[in-house]
This record gives structure tokens, C-alpha cells and sequence, in this order.
């Protein structure tokens, strides 16, 4: 599998905390990482730089490269909005549109950027709802609001939104953590096809989803990335011992 | 030793499923050098109730297993948890065996003992010692996490090899010269050839602890 993503030398600051050191990670294409870590460990911080989101942040410094392909994504020439349209994101809590129907939701991504002929739209909005499996669930209600729709099935709305725009990457905060375990299960199932389309990156608190959902796992430690490598063999046996302790819950 | 666990009921749990594999592996112990005690003194008596110890084996391999897939499901043990249950697992599975082979041992030791001696019993209690030192130090590896020990266990696996060998040869020629002796002859082979296997598991025990420690799979790679 050839590298989608390549981040060489990241360093993050948010004033005079160093949140990400030196980190250097190779993501393949078509493949699932999962960045674990305890709370305030950066791998947050690193999802979030993949698409420019420090941007925003006044005091937040990112060095070091971010390759998507062959596009250093914090180059100058660099259009933020370009790159997020490449790497869409997903986040902990389900975020759809509170004043749109289900409908507009799926194809909020081209109204925001420009106009899209009514044939297109439908079939956007369907092949885009097939691909999150929700459109058996929504088909005959597309005009209702999309807060009517329970939790598991917004986060798969705003997971439908996202390929919507047909990205190359898409980054998942905690995407299941607000979520039952049924409808944890079926985003879990989901990004497990996803993966055929698009190269994904998921942070999560949850060891068991890292392991049931990741090719590769990526452990972060106080800002340092301590550990990368399969998935399996990081849960089964893994090469450094603050690793083992970790996924063992001997952190404390 | 080993960072504790943030629950320590898992922590709980981890250690009395070690002192209860550590109980079942003492039991077989004994009962290797009180099977073929039963052989040498001629005692009968020793040799059933050895017979009887093995459905006691039995159960407690039972209750293991339980208890592992109790964890396994609960827990959902990772790292060298993982590979600790996973090993508790197959360790019983070797201990039980091993008792098994022992009441073998006790029940040709009961026939044994209706007839006259062969010959002065030398070479099988020197393997019995041989094999029940190996099964001891191969539990002490694994309580220790001593790979280094588990080591010199599978290499003295050769040792009760070659005993085994040399049994053979010796019998032979008690049956060449008199085949009045081949009944016995062939029972005193069997339980040589018992010894052997019960090495062999403690050869498994020991490789099985090496994986534990390095979580490398040595099976099947030393000669």
C-alpha cells in the first residue's frame, strides 16, 4: 500500500506547551489508524492538524510537514479550504445542521462552496446515505429535520456529509464515544467499509474499538508518539513497555 | 516485579488464577514421584489411590479453563495479560496429561507388583526425578516469568531422551535372553516411555513460558 499521509517532524505548540514532539508517521492509503493514548496525550492535537484546524488558534505553532500525497498541506501556496475538502473530519459529538433537513445536511459541503444541479443532488444525497447504510432508515423522510433522527443515526447523517464531498481522507474524533453500543458497532462496522474508499485516521478513548477497527494502532504518550505498528501485534505484543502497561490498564 | 493493574480486582483475579494453576502443577508433581514410587516399594495401596488423584486433576483443569474464559470475556485482557490466559489455558491442558500419564504409571506399577521384580529398579526413579525436576522448574518459569529457566528445561528434555533409550536397549536384552520376562519386560518400557511424554509436556510447558516472557514462538525450533 502506497503512504497517503505523511507527517515528518510535526511539532505543535500552543504558546509554551510542546502538545506534539517530533512526530514522524507514515499513514497508508485505503487503511484504518487508530491513535490511542490517556487524556491530554496530543492525539487530539495531531488529528486535528491533519486538516488545518490549529489554524484558528492564535497561539498554536505547527513545524515540521504534513504530506498528502504530494502536497505539503501547511505550504504557503496551501488553500485551507482545499485541503479540507481532501481530509474531512468527523467528531465526538453528532454535529448536523439543527436548522436543515436530513436532506440539505448530506449535501451542506456544495451549498457552502457553490451550485449543484437537482439530479446531482439526489443522487449525491443517495449514494452518499447508502454508503453510511442509512438509507434504508431515512429514504422516506428525507425533507424532516435531521435532529429527529436518534444519536447512532446523526453521526451516520454527518459521516454521510462528509463523504458527501467525496474526500480522500477522512479523520474521526471519538466518532462513537456520545454513542450506544449498537450504534457504536454499526459506525464501527461502517468505517470498516469506508476504508475501501478512503484512507482513515480515528482517535478514541476505547482500547477494544482501536483493536476491533484499526490495521494500525499509533500509542501517544505526553506528546510523544512511543509506539506505532500493526494492530495486532500492539495488543498482543508489543515492543515497548510503556505500550504493554498502557493496553494492559496498567497506567495510573 | 509487574506494575499493578488500575483495577485491582483483575490484578485479584490474574493471581489466583496463577496460585491455581501453581496448586494443579504441585499435585501432578507429586504424583509423578509417587507413581513410580508405587512401582519401586511395591505398594499397591499408593499406586490407587494415585489412580483416584487423577479425576481430582481432572476437575481442577475444568475449573481452570472456566475461570480463563470467565476472564477472557470480562476483561478482555491484552498484551501479556493476553498472553498469560491464553498460556494458563494450554499449561492445563499439559498438566492434565500429565496426571493422566501418572495413572498410567500407578496402574502398570499395580500389575507389576502381583509378580517377582525383574530386576532392581535404577534407571526409571532416576528419570522420574529427571522429569519431576523439569516439571517443577518449568512452573517456576512461569511463576517467575524466567525464560532463561524455561530454557534449560527444554534443553534437559534430551537428557530423559536418551534415558529412555538406554531403558529400551536394557529391557531388550532381558527379553532376548528369556521370553518368560517380555510381559514384565514390556510394562517397565511403558512406563519408561510415560516418563518420556511427561517431559515432553513439561518441554511444552517451558516453551509455552518463553513465549509468555519474549512473546516470541520457539515451538517446534529448538532440536
Amino acid at each position: 500500500m502506497s503512504t497517503k499521509l505523511k507527517l515528518d517532524h510535526l511539532n505543535i505548540h500552543f504558546g509554551a506547551n510542546h502538545a506534539v514532539k517530533d512526530t514522524s508517521m507514515d499513514i497508508a492509503e485505503n487503511s484504518v489508524t487508530a491513535i490511542i493514548g490517556p487524556s491530554g496525550c496530543g492525539k487530539s492535537t495531531v488529528l486535528r492538524s491533519i486538516n488545518r484546524m490549529h489554524d484558528m488558534t492564535p497561539a498554536a505553532r505547527v513545524t515540521g510537514r504534513i504530506m498528502l500525497d504530494d502536497t505539503d498541506i501547511y505550504d504557503r501556496s496551501v488553500d485551507p479550504v482545499a485541503i479540507r475538502r481532501r481530509v474531512g473530519m468527523v467528531f465526538q459529538k453528532p454535529n448536523p445542521f439543527p436548522a436543515m433537513s436530513i436532506y440539505d445536511n448530506v449535501i451542506a459541503g456544495y451549498k457552502l462552496n457553490g451550485v449543484l444541479k437537482r439530479g446531482d443532488a439526489d443522487e449525491i444525497v443517495e449514494s452518499s446515505l447508502k454508503r453510511v447504510a442509512l438509507w434504508d432508515e431515512v429514504k422516506d423522510r428525507l425533507r424532516q429535520s435531521a435532529v429527529e433522527l436518534s444519536g447512532g443515526q446523526q453521526q451516520r447523517l454527518c459521516i454521510a456529509r462528509t463523504v458527501a464531498v467525496k474526500p480522500e481522507v477522512i479523520l474521526m474524533d471519538e466518532p462513537a464515544s456520545a454513542l450506544d453500543p449498537i450504534s457504536t458497532l454499526k459506525i464501527e462496522e461502517l468505517i470498516e467499509e469506508l476504508k475501501e474508499r478512503y484512507t482513515i485516521v480515528i482517535v478514541t478513548h476505547n482500547m477494544q474499538q482501536a483493536a476491533r477497527v484499526s490495521d494500525v494502532t499509533a500509542f501517544f504518550y505526553i506528546g510523544e508518539l512511543i509506539e506505532m505498528g500493526e494492530t495486532r501485534k500492539i495488543f498482543t505484543n508489543p515492543e515497548k513497555k510503556q505500550t504493554e502497561d498502557y493496553i494492559t490498564g496498567r497506567f495510573g | 516485579m509487574e506494575r499493578e493493574h488500575i483495577s485491582a480486582i483483575f490484578d485479584q483475579e490474574l493471581n489466583d488464577l496463577r496460585t491455581r494453576i501453581l496448586a494443579m502443577g504441585g499435585k501432578v508433581e507429586m504424583m509423578i514421584s509417587e507413581s513410580v514410587s508405587s512401582l519401586v516399594n511395591r505398594d499397591s495401596a499408593l499406586a490407587e489411590r494415585i489412580i483416584a488423584l487423577d479425576h481430582e486433576i481432572n476437575t481442577l483443569e475444568v475449573t481452570v479453563d472456566e475461570k480463563c474464559l470467565e476472564l477472557l470475556a470480562l476483561r478482555q485482557p491484552a498484551g501479556r495479560d493476553l498472553r498469560f490466559i491464553t498460556l494458563a489455558l494450554k499449561i492445563v491442558t499439559d498438566l492434565e496429561r500429565i496426571g493422566d500419564q501418572c495413572a498410567n504409571i500407578a496402574k502398570r506399577a499395580r500389575e507389576l507388583n502381583d509378580e517377582p521384580p525383574l530386576k532392581p529398579y535404577i534407571d526409571i526413579p532416576r528419570m522420574a526425578h529427571w522429569t519431576e525436576t523439569m516439571l517443577k522448574e518449568a512452573l517456576d518459569a512461569f511463576v517467575r516469568g524466567d525464560d532463561e529457566l524455561a530454557i534449560k528445561v527444554c534443553k534437559d528434555d534430551s537428557f530423559v531422551d536418551e534415558l529412555n533409550m538406554q531403558i529400551q536397549r536394557e529391557l531388550l536384552t532381558f527379553m532376548i535372553e528369556d521370553p518368560a520376562t517380555i510381559s514384565r519386560a514390556l510394562k517397565l518400557n511403558y512406563i519408561s516411555k510415560y516418563l518420556e511424554r511427561i517431559a515432553d509436556h513439561a518441554t511444552n510447558i517451558a516453551e509455552m513460558v518463553i513465549f509468555m516472557v519474549k512473546g516470541k514462538d520457539i515451538r517446534h525450533t529448538i532440536a
